[in-house]
């Protein structure tokens, strides 16, 4: 018996066929060999041209950047010049002058507003990520454990609204915890309060935007644990006598400890410098870190003091980035190896 | 074990509400003849009529649809040599600080990336060849140097679960490894490519933080206009706007859906028949 | 399945036959890790060449070595007379046949037996009827516009043959070729495979760990054992004069005993055995140091079982039937001695039904000819 449509040619393979000719004819043309053969002469191999492309655009665009902004975090703030900072080296007397001002930091140290605003973006981060597990986990549990069929569709539907404006989500969310909002309608309508609650630019409504915002990214690292889960453990388990709950506390919980991990590090540490939701769905007195650094850098025109909240930021963040890496590592090699 | 899926299917059904209520209620209100979320005016489109008149608004969304184009372009071409870089060669000796710094970017507050890159800008802004202005290259480079990562996670994933005796086999039949990567690699890996491309293309659309600190004065991305637009309160036009994005999306993700979903079973059927036809007797 | 090869004169028998394919001292170390050990072989043009080991003996790796995927450590190759240590896979004349195949997912069946053929930049017309050809002797012509996945495991091992053959190489290796096949399937390729080695004359080397399979391919085979070679020789040789212990063990079934000699001669040698409890002569000398401990190798198949005492006074035992096993064509007695060994005899089923049939815990004595025995020092 035939296959479906033997001869049949999709849109997609005759694109690939039309590659494949492409290739064949660039990389047999004379100029190619030449170039290819000069290159390897050069010393040029393949190999490390490949390596070089990301490398080199990290380095510039990645790493260096993190450089300047430590160097500018020592640099002096110079309120009308453009750019608002001072030089870090500096001729004078035919000697280099390095001035190195620790000032920026001091001040972050000694006005309470800065160590406040740390604390509580670890905080808010924190407890964010405690509510994203608590929901993340039972959905994730639940779609790992459905029918293969439907699996799909409702991976999309956690996936979709990642896919539409984070930014218009947020704005969402301004709408429905108004004062005028649907949820206080609601609850005037069914009499349970006789005032509209404040809830709008209040931490309350900050956690929410945050929860909201980043439950996809715990739900997905948790999923893909879950979903390679060995069912006939658990099955074992039950059959010498255990009960349920008890064999999901000690069988599948212990095992999805790398996906709760990876979610966890994939929401705590980019909340932790959260701007938007803190801006559009916090109050005044909800202090992120990352308003403070854009607050710094915008309204106060202040590089330097930026600069430097961005460098200990990122010093409190390495540990948990560190950790990440580290997660990341095991899980590609493992799955290499698969 | 009936409490148990009853538990979890509450989980989920809560869990989709939360998603999608917000999303539900953008949509509803888009067609409210009434400004006000109060008050339900009568179902109308001249939040849609508004939408298409504001100018700015408009030439603020093809900036960014630009933007995100190139960059997807760039992501993918250097966030496929990364992943590949990855997923093949096991042994160089920068290879961790070079998988750190690909992965960072995934994690990294957006507020850190956006003011190092910033920074860059500026110091490189006395180098001859570097645009003056802050613009269209900066917040590209910005954004492609944020998403590459994505890319390079899902490449490498696609890379890690095929078969590398293809590619050696190709080695074997006599291509050099540049005509295995363009001829093999590349085709087996396309659709990794493609969703790489889609991915990275979403998000430098949606991105607000990064495009902020690259951006010059006189750019504005969709994201910049629809944050100075919401900070002063509800406007239904974003409502509008939302819907349509949404609209977009969904029809996009049902069809790529519906098309997979077909082709693998096509796929399935094709293995089925060919074993059952060898494993009959031979007439 | 003897190839007509070891009816003519073997290769490897005649000095002045130069060898094909030179293997010399070629080792590989990863870190630490010794996977190959300074292997030195010789293979003929035209041989079906086994190499055959257990898990992590190092043929894979020596294979890999072979195809330019490993660079040796030490030692050197030479294919026809040229040194391969510098060329990379994509320049050798050796093709390779992977164990899951590695058909190109997105190309025909068509696409990829020409895919080599392309790389060489040969003209169409020629690649054309070069593909035909192939998959006319791979008898696949009608499915050649199909993709690798609407093929069955047998018709995609087909292709990938086809694949490596079509560039005509000197040399084609092959990874555990026939593994993913179910028995059925595995006899009648086995055939095949040496039927179409025979037609184009190609030097097969198969990397494999089942022992029929190479019993049945090989005109030659080298078993590896951690790294090393321990014996080469024809199917025959190596399962009825095995080297060491480890050889004889490897290959089918075998009862080892462990003794001490006796009466040391030229033309003879008696060797006193406690696991037999009784004497063993073998027909020959065996050259060893005096009081050496040595083992007798006997196949399950050289012991006959009788009722009644045999007349030789070594070469035999008494003991109980413990276990039958039923095989159909043959059955598989395991039988314990007076001295406590329990050996293992297989009988073929002469006849369908037969009254006086050996049953459980009956006493029978063991033995068998001088000739059967094999003495090995280590």
């Amino acid at each position: 018996m035939a296959p479906t449509n033997p001869g049949y040619v999709s849109l997609g393979e005759r694109l690939v066929l039309w590659m494949d000719q492409l290739w064949s004819t660039v990389l047999d043309s004379a100029p190619y060999r030449w170039s290819a053969g000069a290159m390897r002469r050069v010393g040029l191999h393949g190999r490390r041209l490949v390596i070089a492309v990301p490398w080199l655009w990290l380095l510039l665009f990645f790493l260096i950047p993190f450089v300047i902004v430590l160097k500018i975090s020592f640099a002096e703030t110079r309120w009308l010049g453009t750019p608002p900072y001072g030089p870090l080296f500096e001729w004078a007397d035919a000697q280099l002058h390095i001035r190195v001002n620790l000032a920026n930091y001091l001040y972050l140290i000694r006005d309470a507003l800065y160590v406040k605003a740390f604390l509580s973006s670890l905080k808010v981060a924190a407890i964010s990520t405690i509510f994203c597990l608590l929901i993340g986990y039972p959905m994730a549990y639940a779609i790992a454990r459905t029918d293969p069929r439907w699996r799909n569709v409702l991976l999309l539907l956690v996936i979709l609204p990642f896919w539409t404006s984070f930014l218009l989500r947020v704005y969402a969310w301004m709408g429905l915890l108004g004062n005028n909002g649907p949820i206080n309608q609601l609850l005037m309508a069914l009499g349970l309060i006789s005032e509209p609650l404040a809830m709008l630019n209040t931490d309350f409504a900050m956690y929410i935007g945050i929860v909201y915002s980043y439950l996809p990214f715990m739900i997905l690292p948790l999923y893909s644990n879950l979903e390679k889960h060995d069912l006939t453990l658990l099955e074992a388990a039950v059959d010498l006598g255990c009960k349920p709950f008890k064999a999901f506390l000690s069988i599948t919980l212990p095992l999805s400890m790398p996906g709760v991990i990876a979610g966890s590090m994939l929401v705590f540490i980019p909340a932790v410098g959260e701007f938007v939701i803190p801006r559009l769905l916090g109050g005044t007195d909800s202090l992120m870190i990352g308003r403070v650094l854009w607050d710094e850098f915008f309204l106060n025109r202040n590089w330097p003091v930026a600069s430097a909240v961005a460098v200990v930021l990122l010093i409190v963040l390495v540990i948990p980035i560190m950790i990440f890496q580290r997660y990341q590592m095991k899980e590609t090699e493992a799955e290499e190896r698969r | 074990m009936r409490n148990r899926s009853f538990f979890l299917l509450t989980a989920l059904v809560l869990g989709f509400a939360f998603l999608y209520i917000p999303i539900l209620s953008m949509i509803v209100y888009s067609f409210n003849e009434s400004r006000l979320v109060t008050v339900w005016g009568g179902f109308s489109v001249k939040w849609y009529g508004e939408l298409f008149r504001n100018r700015q608004l408009l030439e603020s969304a093809w900036l960014s649809f630009r933007i995100a184009a190139v960059t997807a372009t760039g992501a993918v071409v250097i966030g496929t040599l990364a992943g590949f870089v990855l997923a093949r060669f096991k042994q160089f000796r920068t290879r961790t600080m070079f998988a750190g710094m690909v992965t960072a970017p995934l994690v990294m507050p957006e507020v850190i990336t956006g003011l190092s890159l910033l920074l860059l800008f500026v110091a490189l802004a006395p180098l001859p060849f570097v645009p003056d202005t802050r613009g269209f290259s900066t917040i590209t480079i910005a954004h492609i140097t944020l998403t590459l990562s994505y890319v390079t996670v899902v490449v490498r994933s696609r890379l890690a679960s095929m078969d590398e005796s293809i590619e050696e086999a190709a080695m074997d039949l006599g291509a050099r490894p540049v005509a295995v990567f363009m001829k093999i690699t590349l085709p087996i890996i396309a659709p990794a490519m493609i969703s790489g491309w889609l991915l990275a293309f979403t998000l430098s659309l949606d991105d607000l933080v990064i495009a902020s600190f690259t951006a010059g004065p006189s750019t504005n991305t969709l994201p910049m206009m629809i944050f100075s637009t919401v900070r002063r309160g509800i406007t239904p036009q974003i409502n509008a706007l939302a819907t349509i994005m949404v609209g977009i999306v969904t029809v996009f993700v049902i069809v790529a859906g519906i098309l997979m979903a077909r082709q693998e079973r096509r796929r399935q059927l094709d293995m089925r028949l060919a074993e059952a036809a060898a494993a009959a007797p031979r007439g | 399945m003897a190839s007509p090869m070891e009816e003519r004169k073997a290769p490897w028998l005649d000095p002045d036959a130069a060898p094909y394919i030179r293997i010399e001292g070629i080792s590989k170390k990863f870190g630490d890790f010794v996977a190959v050990a300074d292997v030195t072989l010789n293979i003929y043009r035209g041989e079906i060449f086994c190499l055959l080991g257990g898990s992590g003996c190092g043929k894979t790796t020596l294979l890999r070595m072979l195809a330019g995927f490993e660079r040796p450590t030490t030692g050197k190759i030479f294919i026809d007379g040229v040194d391969m240590s510098d060329v990379p896979p994509y320049d050798r004349p050796v093709n390779m046949m992977f164990q899951s195949y590695a058909l190109f997912p997105h190309m025909t069946v068509e696409q990829n037996v020409a895919f080599g053929l392309k790389q060489e930049g040969l003209p169409k017309a020629e690649i054309a009827s070069r593909v035909a050809e192939m998959l006319s002797i791979v008898k696949l012509e009608q499915f050649a516009k199909r993709k690798p996945h609407q093929l069955s495991g047998g018709q995609r091992q087909r292709v990938a043959l086809a694949r490596a053959l079509v560039k005509r190489p000197k040399l084609l290796l092959l990874d555990e070729p026939l593994a993913a096949l179910d028995k059925k399937l595995r006899e009648h390729t086995q055939f095949e495979l040496v039927n179409i080695q025979e037609r184009l004359g190609v030097t097969f080397i198969v990397v494999t760990h089942d022992q029929e399979e190479a019993m049945t391919l090989a005109s030659r085979i080298g078993v590896m054992n951690q790294g090393r070679i321990v014996q080469v020789g024809t199917p025959h040789d190596i399962y009825e004069f095995p080297n060491t212990r480890f050889v004889a063990e490897f290959i089918g079934n075998v009862n080892m005993f462990e003794g001490v000699i006796l009466e040391d001669e030229p033309d003879h040698v008696l060797i006193e055995s406690r696991e037999l409890g009784g004497n063993i002569y073998v027909g020959h000398g065996v050259s060893t140091a005096p009081e050496a401990i040595v083992w007798t190798a006997v196949r399950p198949e050289k012991m006959v079982l009788s009722r009644t005492e045999p007349e030789d006074k070594n070469n035999r035992a008494t003991g109980i039937i413990k276990e039958i096993a039923y095989m159909g064509d043959l059955s598989i007695y395991l039988v314990q001695l007076d001295s406590g060994k329990i050996v293992r005899v297989t009988q073929p089923n002469i006849y369908r039904h037969a009254e006086d049939q050996f049953t459980w815990d009956e006493r029978v004595w063991v033995h068998w000819h001088h000739t059967a025995n094999v003495v090995v020092t280590e």
